[in-house]
């Protein structure tokens, strides 16, 4: 359990690392793809994966998310067999792996058993958006510490200091900086009022290290995220570039798809 | 005053209820849970709350003996007439409290999700009185099968912007309302209109429809000369107009409240939006509610012939009034539903809402002695639906 919590950390101590991170839907685009596009990732050199549990009311996610969740659920994904696909995934996968979803399938699949099974696979860490800070502290913080799982949370724009202090002083692993108020998938380069919140927050000195979300699309804007803050996630962009993609050509596209972020055309 | 059936200072109905939202709705939602109280207790506001709810939306609605309905029936039956509110449902009691709520919160634009249509013509409507834009998320679904409410919003200024997520009806719309919210939250006020949502919308949303049953007391005093009934019968969708009529009755546990859910094809059909009777526990649109799902915690998809009762959850007073037992919980089909809105029109001269007609046709499920009183609260008119209702005419 120790060794868990340790993959997030390890990553953020090699000093100046530009962590990309990437968020992938389970069981998409067909049902038996999760490990493939896992591995693909890894091999491909990305630091981090959000692994997303498809739910029927996405509420903070936007379009393509969205589309790739209904894909997923037709597909007949579940949380179930998420882990059953996840059995041996440290045997080959080895970057840090977190979960994201939305409260209700890990409430009904139970608290507990959910942050079990989590840490018997490897798993780091957990995303819950809908699962916010001090219900969080209240009723869920024993049970995820227990089994060493990282619980991430999001600040945005609007947070205030002190929430985003309270906010630090409670996660774990890393804070997911939601660049701008939006739903997944918002486009484009970052603003002067973005800018200006990036640094706000850098400004802050946080114990814990920052990644920025929503709108990283290509090898511009994340260069543009690491200059504010220790890494970024891509999602929508990510999600995109699978659609459709047949198994054997994951690999191959998503080798193409990192290089590109990383290194630009 | 015990206050068993009341929200609790953190947000709960029993275990039912609090604000399960992401991070970046916070600030609006705490923002709203730190001052509704004080807003809604300010002379001022309730000034212009009372000023409106009389002069503009027409209130006191009255409380209507309904003779013929009572002969056949074999008791008393009183109609509590939200039909005759302006835009012709309860919805407006609300929609008139939260814009007064926006102008003082500094809010500019408003949204809304809507089902039947009611609260987005509800919401249009308090917006243009008041120069604010309007944005109401509507099921594509939806948009189809209440064209009339659609052309009203429209005509009254709001954009109509049709959904096409899910299965394209009220879960849905209620889903791309927040993600509206999410994306615009310094300059935006979302009306929800029902009570559903995170803490405090339920609670705010149920002391605007609360002036229902505040009349309710008044006027059955001077009909039959106690303030209470021995029934009151509600529909239920998200459960507003439910909330407003059991209100002032929640901790007068000799009033037996009787709350009607959507059957649609049958309970057992697997086309049906009967919350309480095939729901789980589960959180949805930032509440801890029942919900009808599946093993894996996926939100099933509801059905009712009724826009405004096709959601798979109920707001978390509900749940807790039917763990509780508190309200008794009855299912109705759409066929039965229709049948009691013939039965309104030809016997009463009232042609209801579809919603509301579902709480008529609970009548047959019942039954009331001669002397008993029940008041039946008569949400919306039937307008909207007439298109539905004519295709059945001869039937
Ligand atoms: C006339 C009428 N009654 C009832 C409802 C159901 O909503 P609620 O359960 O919030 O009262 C609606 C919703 O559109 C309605 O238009």
């Amino acid at each position: 359990m120790i060794a868990t919590k340790n993959r997030i950390k390890a990553l953020f101590e090699q000093g100046d690392k530009e962590v990309l991170s990437i968020y992938f839907t389970a069981g998409y685009p067909n049902l038996g793809d999760t490990v493939t596009v896992l591995k693909s990732l890894a091999a491909a050199g990305v630091d981090m994966v959000e692994i997303g549990i498809p739910f029927s009311d996405p509420m903070a996610d936007g379009p393509t998310i969205q589309q790739s969740g209904q894909r997923a659920l037709e597909n007949g994904m579940t949380l179930s067999l998420l882990f059953e696909q996840l059995e041996n995934i440290r045997e080959e996968v080895k970057i840090p792996l977190v979960l994201m979803g939305y409260l209700n399938v890990v409430y009904q699949y139970g608290i507990e058993l959910f942050c079990k099974k989590c840490s018997e696979l490897g798993i780091d860490g957990v995303i819950l958006p809908d699962l916010p800070m001090d219900l969080y502290e209240e009723a869920y913080k024993a049970t995820f510490e227990r089994y060493g799982l990282s619980f991430i949370q999001l600040i945005t724009p609007q947070s205030s200091e002190e929430r985003i202090r309270k906010i630090d002083a409670l996660s774990d692993g890393f804070i997911y900086m939601v660049s701008s108020a939006a739903t997944t998938g918002g486009a484009g380069q970052f603003s002067e009022a973005q800018e200006a919140y990036f640094e706000r927050v850098r400004g802050m000195n946080l114990s814990k290290p920052t990644v920025i979300g929503f709108g990283i699309a290509d090898h511009e804007s994340f260069q543009a995220a690491c200059a504010h803050a220790r890494g970024a996630i891509i999602g929508s962009a990510f999600i995109r570039a699978i659609r459709g993609v047949d198994t054997e050509e994951l690999a191959e596209c998503i080798h193409q798809f990192v290089q590109k972020i990383r290194f630009g055309n | 005053m015990s206050t068993n059936y009341q929200v609790n200072d953190k947000g709960y109905y029993g275990q039912y209820g609090g604000a399960f939202i992401p991070e970046m709705l916070y600030p609006n939602v705490e923002a709203l849970k730190a001052r509704y109280l004080e807003i809604m207790a300010d002379a001022q506001f309730q000034a212009d709350l009372q000023q409106l709810l009389r002069d503009y939306v027409g209130r006191p609605t009255p409380l209507y003996f309904a003779p013929r309905l009572s002969a056949h029936y074999g008791t008393r039956i009183y109609l509590k007439r939200e039909d005759l509110n302006h835009t012709g449902a309860h919805k407006i009691n609300n929609t008139v409290g939260q814009i007064l709520l926006a102008e003082r919160l500094g809010k500019k634009r408003i949204i809304a999700e809507t089902g039947a249509g009611q609260h987005g013509v509800a919401t249009a409507t308090v917006c243009a009185l008041k120069g604010m834009e309007c944005i109401v998320y509507m099921g594509a679904t939806d948009v189809e099968r209440q064209a009339p409410n659609v052309a009203r919003m429209r005509m009254l200024g709001a954009k109509v912007v049709p959904v096409h997520s899910g299965d394209k009806t009220l879960k849905d719309a209620t889903n791309e309302a927040i993600r509206d919210w999410i994306r615009y939250p310094e300059e935006t006020h979302y009306i929800i209109g029902s009570v559903v949502g995170p803490h405090p919308f339920p609670d705010m949303v149920a002391r605007f429809q609360a002036v229902i049953s505040e009349e309710m007391r008044r006027q059955l005093k001077a009909a039959t000369g106690s303030e209470c009934p021995d029934h009151i019968i509600a529909c239920v969708g998200g459960g507003s107009n439910a909330a407003g009529a059991f209100y002032h009755y929640l901790e007068e546990t000799q009033v037996n409240l009787i709350a009607v859910e959507a059957a649609g094809r049958g309970l057992q059909s697997g086309h049906s939006a009967a919350t309480t009777a095939l729901g789980r526990t589960g959180i949805l649109h930032g509440s801890k509610t029942l919900l009808m799902q599946t093993q894996d915690g996926q939100v099933t998809e509801p059905y009712s012939i009724s826009a405004g009762l096709d959601y798979p959850g109920i707001g978390p007073m509900h749940a807790h009034l039917f763990s509780s037992k508190r309200a008794q919980f009855q299912y109705v089909t759409d066929e039965e539903a229709l049948t009691a809105a013939f039965e309104l029109s030809r016997l009463e001269g009232i042609i209801p809402a579809l919603e509301t007609a579902h709480a008529f046709a609970a009548l047959k499920h019942l039954s009331f002695g001669p002397k008993e009183v029940v008041v039946i609260n008569l949400s919306g008119r039937g307008d909207k639906d007439l298109s539905t209702y004519i295709k059945h005419l001869n039937d």
